[in-house]
């Protein structure tokens, strides 16, 4: 527990000497949060957030291996300064327990999609089968007129892929949000 | 041994130390007024409206700095405390509230009297808690009290399904070890960072012309002492905000009073050309700032606080202490103590207080009195002196608030109680109401205006039916006066919808509801009614004081301007030049 709110604050006000407003650049942030697995704690989360005029990118919560506890993964878009406050105002909720903007720490993300394909002519089967060898995503659903596949990744790895079933016609997809966590080793290659 | 969750409620109250409740019964919430009658052992004050009541519990709570309560019934019961949730949440009073809810198998059905109160103050509350077992009430009321009064302060609302008050139960109060350690995410900090004091140690004496900016943290945290040792030490000028009042003493010569939109010209100098700013539980409001890149230009800054996100929120900070302002400058005066209390530049210390004289001595907080029209700057003069300083003084919102900020000299913590942060008109008498029945030895003023008065004076007759002598003083100029002033200042005159020239007879309507009515129109009348009121002691008072219409609240900084912008009480703006002390 070295990262509750109360030994963790002193690092996450450490301010320069000099006075410079940071005027950070405008950009993704992954930050992720232990909770209390509490009633309504989703839509804490959530209005603070909202609250403070900032878009949600994506959201995902699951439970951990501790019972009771459970972890999300947010995305917004902001300045350095704007995410800051942003993760002041998230330690602050009672329910939270841990709070970290992972975006410049080493770390893992992965995203999880469900796309269904068309593939009616032999042709597009083939090719489609082909793409999911190469992006080493699996087939889990197949129909006279579709394929469902299943990939995950990080989400440039899943963007390329939508991006080259595309010309095959997407006739449904689901996407989740992602999910992030910080590496324990030194950064390695991806995958 | 089993008893309902009504009887669970008052037993958890009663564990806390609650010896009022501000409330007004319901259908959701009956069993718990049951409970209360049958066990006898906390005082019920039915207010007129919820919002009085939760008002009155903020101001019980300001002014004794005891958690407050307040308890409605389900829906429009619950709504009508949103104003007051608000309210204490923008100022971080500790009140809990306890609304009813309909049972909890017609949650979300749109059954009668149901509306989703923990949505609605989920932005608005320091935290909510909706009760789904009865298992967990005790456990969450008193988790409720530990937040509302702990780390930095704020309302925490209970919302209790009828069944769950209604069912049995044998589930025991847990102790206060067993609360925290149910919260495993709040650990409020309190001691300070000691590398990050020592860095503030060395600014201090390394600065040539250092300010002291109090806040309502500082109150919160009763440390006064510790202030005025501070100040006295370092010869560091002092200004407090509108919340912070009291948190240093204004007779003190090195008080500047306040800082900010209405602060004084000596405070608005003082912090625009300092190079080194201690900010004290305070929390860089824009009605403090102002233009932000304008405020305080020259400064280093070191901000205290308890709540690290109010720190380089508004403004980046230098260095950042995240504690109890109490516990903080009592270390960084050990700090101070042990480097021997030296001053790097004495003589500029010495230069910097004389200027601030200067200031003080060119522009003081001033007004230009008549022998024809009652003033309403003179009003809080024989108020503050008929008192003798030592009244607790509550306002509503408006210029009256402003002329009682600054015409009355505020000595202790916890002397002015006032609606700061959300500004709500309505406020100041039910809190004045709470704050006497919290200090019942010490006189309490309600300073209030026509507006602010009509918006919440049903508590009147709440005042008459528990004997509560406040003394009301209603500045009344028949306007909605501070935004009259706007419109003269910065709408060339178009006063729209601000005339309340047609009003109640204040004084018949005190009579009315068996409450003591004075009236005066001459300056002559002023200082003889107040003395009349004091006199009152089992019943509330009325003063209805008819004061010059278009007097303004000067000097001012418009919104979003810079001190330099500052409008004088000449009508004057503050010269540029003169502002500009020494630079580089």
């Amino acid at each position: 527990m070295s990262d509750t709110i109360g030994s963790s604050q002193l690092d996450a006000v450490k301010a320069p000497l000099f006075r410079e407003v940071k005027k950070g650049e405008v950009r993704k942030h992954i930050i992720t949060l232990t909770v209390r697995n509490e009633l309504g704690v989703l839509a804490r989360i959530a209005t603070l957030i909202a609250g403070k005029g900032y878009n949600i990118e994506g959201l995902s919560v699951g439970e951990t291996h501790e019972k009771g506890i459970s972890r999300m993964t947010l995305e917004v878009i902001g300045d350095d300064v704007v995410i800051d406050q942003v993760v002041k105002q998230l330690r602050k909720l009672i329910d939270t327990i841990k709070v970290k903007d992972l975006t410049d720490t080493p770390h893992v993300e992965r995203e999880l999609a469900l796309i269904k394909v068309h593939t009616a002519t032999p042709r597009a089967r083939d090719e489609v089968l082909r793409l999911v060898e190469i992006f080493r995503c699996r087939v889990v659903d197949v129909s006279p007129e579709t394929y469902t596949i299943e990939i995950t990744g990080t989400e440039d790895k899943v963007n390329a892929f939508i991006e080259l079933v595309k010309p095959f016609g997407i006739k449904e997809m689901a996407r989740t949000g992602k999910i992030a966590m910080k590496r324990e080793s030194t950064p390695q290659e991806e995958e | 041994m089993p008893r309902k969750g009504a009887d669970i409620v008052i037993e958890a109250l009663k564990e806390e130390g609650v010896e009022i409740i501000f409330g007004h019964p319901g259908g959701a919430i009956m069993e718990v007024y049951d409970a209360l009658y049958r066990d006898g052992g906390i005082r019920h004050i039915l207010a007129r409206h919820e919002q009085g009541a939760g008002h009155m519990a903020e101001g019980y709570a300001k002014a004794t700095g005891k958690v407050g309560v307040a308890m409605s019934t389900s829906g429009p019961g619950a709504t009508n405390l949103v104003t007051a949730i608000a309210d204490a949440y923008m100022d971080s009073v500790p009140v809990v509230f306890i609304t009813g809810q309909v049972p909890t198998h017609l949650i979300g059905n749109d059954a009668f009297q149901e509306v989703d109160i923990v949505g609605i103050t989920r932005p608005i509350t320091k935290h909510n808690f909706l009760v789904k077992r009865i298992e967990d009430l005790p456990l969450i009321l008193r988790q409720a009290f530990y937040i509302a009064r702990t780390g930095r302060p704020g309302p925490v609302l209970v919302d209790i399904p009828k069944d769950i008050t209604q069912k049995l139960s044998d589930v025991s109060i847990p102790s206060l070890e067993e609360v925290k350690e149910s919260l495993p995410g709040y650990r409020p900090h309190l001691e300070g960072n000691l590398q990050q004091i020592r860095r503030a140690v060395r600014l201090i004496m390394e600065a040539k012309r250092p300010v002291l900016y109090v806040g309502g943290g500082a109150v919160q945290a009763e440390a006064q002492k510790e202030l005025v040792e501070l100040a006295e030490l370092m010869k560091i000028p002092v200004t407090t905000t509108n919340m912070g009042k009291g948190a240093f003493p204004e007779l003190h010569p090195l008080s500047l009073h306040m800082l900010g939109m209405h602060g004084t010209y000596y405070a608005n100098m003082a912090v625009y050309n300092c190079d080194l700013l201690i900010a004290v539980g305070a929390r860089f409001d824009d009605r403090v700032t102002g233009k932000v890149e304008e405020f305080a230009p020259q400064a280093k800054i070191i901000h205290i606080d308890i709540d690290p996100a109010s720190i380089s929120k508004n403004i980046v900070v230098d260095v950042p202490i995240v504690g109890d302002v109490k516990i903080v400058l009592r270390k960084l005066l050990e700090e101070i103590k042990r480097e021997g209390a030296k001053l790097f530049f004495p003589e500029e210390r010495q230069k910097w207080l004389e200027q601030i004289e200067a200031w003080k001595k060119k522009h003081p907080l001033t007004y230009k009195n008549s022998n024809i029209v009652i003033k309403p700057q003179y009003v809080i003069e024989q108020i503050y002196e008929a008192t003798k300083g030592e009244a607790i003084i509550a306002t509503g919102v408006g210029q009256h608030q402003m002329w009682s900020a600054m015409f009355y000299k505020y000595s202790f913590p916890r002397q002015f109680i006032n609606s700061g942060g959300l500004g709500t008109m309505g406020f100041g008498f039910p809190a004045g109401i709470g704050a006497k029945l919290g200090r019942p030895d010490k006189e309490v003023f309600v300073i209030d205006g026509d507006g602010s008065f009509m918006m919440t004076m049903q508590e009147l007759i709440t005042a008459v039916q528990y004997r509560v002598p406040v003394k009301v003083a209603i500045i009344n100029n028949g306007y909605l006066g501070m935004v009259r002033q706007w419109q003269e200042l910065f709408y060339e005159r178009r006063y729209s919808e601000v005339d309340l020239s047609v009003q109640p007879d204040f004084v018949k309507l005190a009579e009315a509801c068996g409450a003591v009515g004075f009236r005066a129109e001459k300056p002559s009348e002023v200082r003889e009614i107040i003395e009349e009121a004091l006199r009152v002691q089992d019943k509330p008072v009325i003063m209805d004081f008819h004061v010059d219409r278009e007097e303004n609240v000067l000097p001012m900084v418009p919104a979003g301007k810079s001190y330099r912008d500052m409008i004088l009480e000449d009508g004057k703006k503050a010269v540029e030049a003169e502002t500009m002390y020494l630079v580089g």
